[in-house]
């Protein structure tokens, strides 16, 4: 029920309950489709749990009011962890910050100078109210405001990766009904054989193949992709390009095999078989009865596939070298400035949350037993 | 037969992943050149003496990509053992023990799932010193969360069997149950799920490196190998690709072997209960 | 006149795939053939793996996952529908020739309301307009007994019960007025007492709308009330073809005659009953903080003897079996084993009083190990309870074997090597394997073909003569109960409606339950659904 009930990582995981199409519950059970609840069966769940327990008159609002609630805990709960869980692990930020060969008078000073000398909690919830009004602190190594910082380069990240969501989805999506579609024909072993070679590949390896084809023997765009305050639209688009088509690359592959995978359930399901036997025309049957139940477990899938446009971005940020929020955990990382690197992994996280928040209300609204309740 | 049935492109996948390994064992016989030995100018074009050139010290990039092999695998491999090893317990003793147990480990699951994998790594990866054991450990538990939902899914589905039941009712301990009752018929998928865990545990393992946060230099690793190569690019140099799609090669050849497999055991099921 | 539908020597091929080795073909229909008149009805009985339902789908020119049809002719109407284009095909389908799926439940799909898609087949083929078609669908609503006609349609398929379901499917293949209906086990899947009221549903349209049906089953006797002709089959091929009344009443082939005399099991009821060796006291009980689902539920099983409980789904009775093995403690009330209290839960149980009480489950496939060898399946037990090893295990596995009639080779098979038959053999075994007083039976047939749930019987009662072991024997099927029990406790949501004797449980006078419960049993003869529509119109003839 939570919201990270997904596997992040492999887009196997979701196809492989397309293995247990024909089979009986108790087999097809056997195998790891299990492991990623299909969209159907947690619609299922939430059903009788809403059914179980309604303090609001609607199953639904009680059900949206109470993912987000949940939302909102996970988001507490996550803070705690990048918060306390990084100072419970060893090694002493003052010390590491000035290295092995610092004097203890001078880890003493920059202890007291960072306010690390006062109690962990004190500083936890000082942290973490500047956080919900928006602030961050300062940066360790610049000293400078982090939120201000965030501000210009949140954009330019957003902007990346909204393009790269905007043209992935909607091929996403297509490629997945054309390969339902020729299912175990050419074009779908064609996608299929591509997009197993497209989550193989590096997110690097294809930005700098990108780089070197495009940039450098072409001369199509320039690199790197700066992008500053002011740029005209066009400008800025053009500077995203190469570094939003490398996501796209890295994204819609697995995407693609997500959707073929929950459309495919859809397709094998009993009902499908009944439009059939009632000699409606493919079309009918795919926008009438397959796409009104293949909306939850599509934006299930999308929302997953996220992730990998959230990790993504950090490194294509790198190649390209783009001034986005990534760049900027990366540097952050690399010097060792905490205040910094705690605010990037918190809005990565609060991204990735509500963006798995948004697909499960969506998932929620379009299921029809909580809509039409009993 | 029993031969005959994998496709060929298991048949790849598997050559693909020997000669890796081939590599990766016998780096110090088979390359040409030391790991660190400087042979030559820095970026000379591939081809003559060096197969594929040298890299931005001048050293051999195939004696690197080949010491870079043993590297990039053995970690990879060591980080994929520890978060299965790891995972697969947990979440067997969860499903199995269910209760408060199930209920700390699942949610305290879900918690750590709640943030993007690299970027967990990278907020962990900055306050730890960098050692290799560190390394190779913030890569196992960050993964065991991936092998925990899947071992924890597969585990319950069993556990709710008849058989389990009646080994229940039995009187059998939670050994018993999981060691003989379940992991024999979790064996299949987890064996694929290993696969796709090791492709991630390589191409995540590089992308630290080439963030410079994994494997640091002068020790070979590809990603780190991309990371060193990755000013030629601007000059037309495209030393910085081969070991980037040594990383996709190996990950292809991994998948694709992962993918005969749950074909194979998806088949195995069809075939049966059809009377 | 011509028939309507002519189907000659059907061959439908599938494809397997075996454990090692390259995928192969296999025939899973062979040399079938057939005629069907106008307003005819043809059943097409015989056991799982017969073809039955692969022969239904073939009228519809329609072969069911990676199924083909490689041969014969299937000729609806004068044209063969094998041989028309995707778009002929999609013309006979869902116009001349309609489905009902054994599943009503997934067969309607969930975001659209039964009306919509009650009325969708006809609309689409443009056999009837808009208004003509919800005003036939309110009308077919009527005829099938479905509540509220008039506002039926307007619920999703998740807002009404599975008979209503059924129910509303069959009006969904009535609606365009099809020359053909196939019914695919449609009430398979229910309750008898829902069954009987889809089986008068189904009747009686077919008499008002005059169309033609196959009505595929594997159980004779539902078939026997509405069918015209039986084919009986059997691996594919047809075993015998002919009237509903011969069938029944002058079967010529063996197995047909083995499915018409089914039940030869015969106990003769214990005449002292009073001895009791479980005893089950008052017991409440339900799901954490779920409804009760045992309530205030007391009965005992004799000693040596058989208890059978027997229910619909929603009784409890499964619930019963799992608050006796100790995995759902009971919210009050006890339970006595040989007159002392036994503890509640499993954990505290001690492993003699496990050993005591074993179990048989419905589903044999999942009720062992499939890594285990049957060797190790029985040795466990041995082992476990008994410390046995060696020499001394080996000769008590053939013991067991031999006891449950399985020969010798069979110890280092693996479970999926065996027939269903077999595994449930195996399964019996195993509960012997640990001496115990008491065995749980969880409906050990009914997953089981007839004649092989007959062998089960069969053997369940040997053991018992031989060992004096206790059965409580969970059942949904009055004819098990009458064939093996002693005494008899009839369940209804969640409560124990009847028990004692089997003599006394069975026989009138009856509480309103257990009368509708044995009347709703299809009997297999000819006329019996008329019987009770006759009984059923003078009961209800004041209103």
């Amino acid at each position: 029920m939570a919201p990270t009930d997904r596997t992040g990582s492999d887009p196997r995981v979701t196809e492989d309950e397309t293995a247990g199409d024909h089979l009986p519950p108790s087999q097809a059970g056997m195998s790891p489709a299990a492991a990623e609840v299909g969209a159907a069966e947690r619609g299922e769940e939430w059903a009788r749990e809403a059914e179980r327990q309604h303090w609001l008159k609607s199953p639904l609002a009680t059900l949206i009011l109470q993912r987000m609630g949940l939302s909102v805990l996970l988001l507490f709960a996550v803070s705690l962890l990048i918060f306390v869980g990084v100072e419970a692990l060893p090694g002493d930020f003052a010390q590491t910050y000035l290295g092995q060969s610092a004097t203890p008078q001078a880890v003493a000073n920059i202890r007291e100078q960072l306010g690390l000398d006062r109690p962990a909690t004190a500083r936890y919830l000082e942290w973490l109210g500047g956080v919900l009004q928006g602030d961050f602190g300062n940066s360790w190594a610049s000293g400078r405001s982090i939120s201000e910082q965030i501000a210009r380069r949140l954009g330019n990240t957003l902007m990346l990766a909204g393009f790269a969501a905007l043209v992935s989805i909607p091929l996403a999506v297509g490629l997945g009904m054309v390969a339902v579609l020729y299912r175990n024909r050419i074009p779908d072993r064609l996608i299929n054989a591509l997009s197993l070679a497209a989550i193989s590949l590096p997110e690097f390896f294809i930005g700098y193949l990108f780089i070197l084809v495009f940039a450098v023997n072409w001369g199509w765009v320039t690199f790197p992709s700066t992008v500053y305050d002011g740029m005209p639209f066009g400008a800025r688009l053009e500077a995203i390009l190469l570094p939003g088509l490398t996501l796209v690359m890295v994204v819609l592959a697995h995407m693609m095999r997500m959707t073929r995978a929950a459309i495919l359930n859809v397709m094998s399901s009993a009902y499908i078989e009944t439009a059939q036997l009632k000699g409606l025309d493919a079309f009918r049957i795919i926008a009438k009865h397959a796409a009104p139940n293949a909306v939850a477990p599509i934006v299930n899938v999308v929302a997953l596939n996220l992730a990998y446009l959230v990790v993504g971005v950090v490194v294509v940020e790198v190649v390209f070298v783009y001034p986005g929020m990534g760049q900027y955990m990366v540097d952050a990382v690399t010097v060792r400035d905490m205040p910094v690197v705690q605010a990037c992994g918190m809005i990565f996280a609060a991204v990735y949350i509500l963006l798995n928040m948004v697909a499960d209300i969506i998932g929620i609204v379009s299921n029809p037993r909580l809509r039409h309740p009993r | 037969m029993r031969w005959r049935s994998i496709p060929v492109s298991a048949w790849i996948g598997m050559a693909g992943l020997a000669l890796a390994l081939f590599c990766a064992v016998f780096a110090p016989w088979i390359a040409p050149y030391g790991e660190r030995q400087v042979v030559g100018d820095i970026w000379m074009p591939m081809g003559g003496e060096f197969l594929l050139g040298t890299d931005n010290l001048g050293r051999d990039l195939l004696s690197r990509l080949i010491y870079g092999a043993q590297t990039t695998i053995f970690v990879a491999l060591a980080a994929t053992v520890l978060s299965f090893s790891l995972g697969v317990l947990l979440s067997f003793t969860a499903a199995v023990v269910r209760g408060w147990t199930d209920q700390i480990l699942s949610r305290f699951n879900d918690l750590m799932m709640a943030i993007p994998t690299l970027i967990f790594a990278l907020v962990v990866l900055a306050v730890l010193p960098q050692r290799l054991w560190i390394l190779v450990l913030v890569m196992a538990v960050l993964d065991s969360t991936r092998v925990f939902r899947l071992g924890r899914a597969v585990a319950v589905d069993i556990a709710v069997m008849d058989f389990v039941e009646a080994a229940r009712l039995r009187g059998e301990g939670h050994a018993w149950i999981i060691f003989r009752e379940i992991l024999p018929n979790a064996l299949t998928p987890l064996l694929a799920e290993f696969g796709l865990r090791f492709a991630f545990a390589v191409l995540f393992l590089s992308t630290l490196s080439f963030l410079g946060l994994g494997i640091q230099p002068p020790e070979a690793d590809w990603g780190g190998m991309v990371k060193d190569n990755k000013d030629g690019i601007i000059f037309g140099v495209p030393a910085a690709l081969v070991p980037g799609a040594a990383i996709a090669v190996l990950a292809i050849c991994v998948n694709l072997v992962v993918d005969w497999l749950l074909n194979r055991t998806s088949s195995l099921k069809g075939a049966r209960g059809d009377g | 006149m011509a028939e309507l539908l002519d189907v000659k020597n059907l061959r439908i091929d599938a494809t397997a795939y075996p454990e090692d080795g390259p995928p192969e073909d296999i025939t899973i229909v062979d040399g079938v053939s057939f005629q069907l008149g106008r307003g005819r009805v043809l059943g097409l009985i015989g056991e799982s793996g017969a073809g039955k339902s692969t022969i239904g789908l073939s009228a519809l020119a329609y072969g069911r996952g990676g199924v083909r049809i490689t041969g014969g002719e299937v000729i609806l109407d004068g044209t063969d529908i094998l041989k028309l284009s995707p778009r002929g095909i999609r013309r006979v389908r869902g116009a001349k020739v309609c489905y009902v799926a054994q599943s009503a439940a997934a067969a309607f799909n969930p975001a659209h309301r039964l009306g919509d898609q009650v009325v969708e087949a006809a609309l689409r083929h443009g056999v009837l307009s808009r208004e003509e078609a919800h005003e036939r669908a309110r009308y077919l609503f009527d005829v099938l007994g479905l509540p509220d006609p008039d506002t039926f349609g307007k619920r999703y398929p998740h807002q009404v019960s599975g008979g209503q379901l059924q129910r509303a499917m069959t009006a969904m293949a009535l609606l365009p007025s099809p020359d053909l209906i196939v019914f695919d086990e449609p009430t398979t899947a229910l309750d008898v007492t829902t069954q009987i009221d889809v089986l008068v549903a189904i009747k009686r349209a077919i008499e008002e709308t005059h169309t033609a049906a196959l009505y595929i089953t594997h159980d004779l006797a539902v078939v026997a009330q509405i069918a015209d002709d039986i084919m009986v089959l059997r691996h594919g091929k047809t075993v015998e073809y002919g009237t509903t009344r011969q069938i029944l009443e002058e079967p010529r082939e063996t197995y047909t005659r083995e499915l018409v005399t089914v039940r030869q099991v015969k106990k003769e009821e214990a005449p002292d009953q009073s001895q009791a060796l479980l005893k089950i006291d008052h017991v409440n009980a339900r799901y954490a903080n779920g409804p009760l689902i045992l309530d205030d539920v007391s009965m005992h099983v004799p000693r040596g003897q058989t208890l059978a409980i027997v229910g619909e789904s929603g009784s409890g009775k499964s619930t019963l079996a799992r608050v006796i093995t100790g995995l759902l403690p009971p919210e009050s009330g006890r339970i006595l084993f040989k007159n002392e209290p036994l503890p509640a839960s499993l954990p505290e149980r001690s492993r003699d009083h496990l050993r005591k009480i074993q179990m048989i489950y419905q589903m044999a496939d999942t009720a062992m190990n499939p890594r285990h060898t049957i060797r190790q399946i029985l040795g466990r037990p041995l082992t476990f309870y008994f410390g046995m090893h060696g020499q001394e295990k080996s000769r008590r596995i053939q013991e067991l074997l031999d006891q449950i009639e399985l020969g010798k080779g069979f110890a280092d098979r693996y479970p999926a090597e065996l027939s269903g038959g077999q595994k449930q053999r195996v399964a019996i075994a195993r509960a012997l394997a640990a001496e115990p007083e008491l065995i749980l039976c969880d409906e050990p047939t009914s997953a089981l073909d007839p004649l092989v749930a007959d062998g089960i019987l069969t053997l369940l009662t040997k053991l018992q003569r031989e060992t004096q072991v206790s059965y409580v024997f969970i059942t949904h099927d009055i004819a098990t109960v009458r064939a093996i029990a002693d005494s008899v406790a009839v369940m209804y949501l969640g409560q124990v409606v009847r028990f004692g004797p089997k003599s006394q449980v069975l026989s009138p006078p009856f509480d309103d339950y257990t009368d509708l419960l044995l009347k709703s049993v299809p009997e297999m003869k000819v006329g019996w659904l008329e019987d009770v529509l006759e009984t059923r119109r003078m009961e209800s003839g004041g209103r």
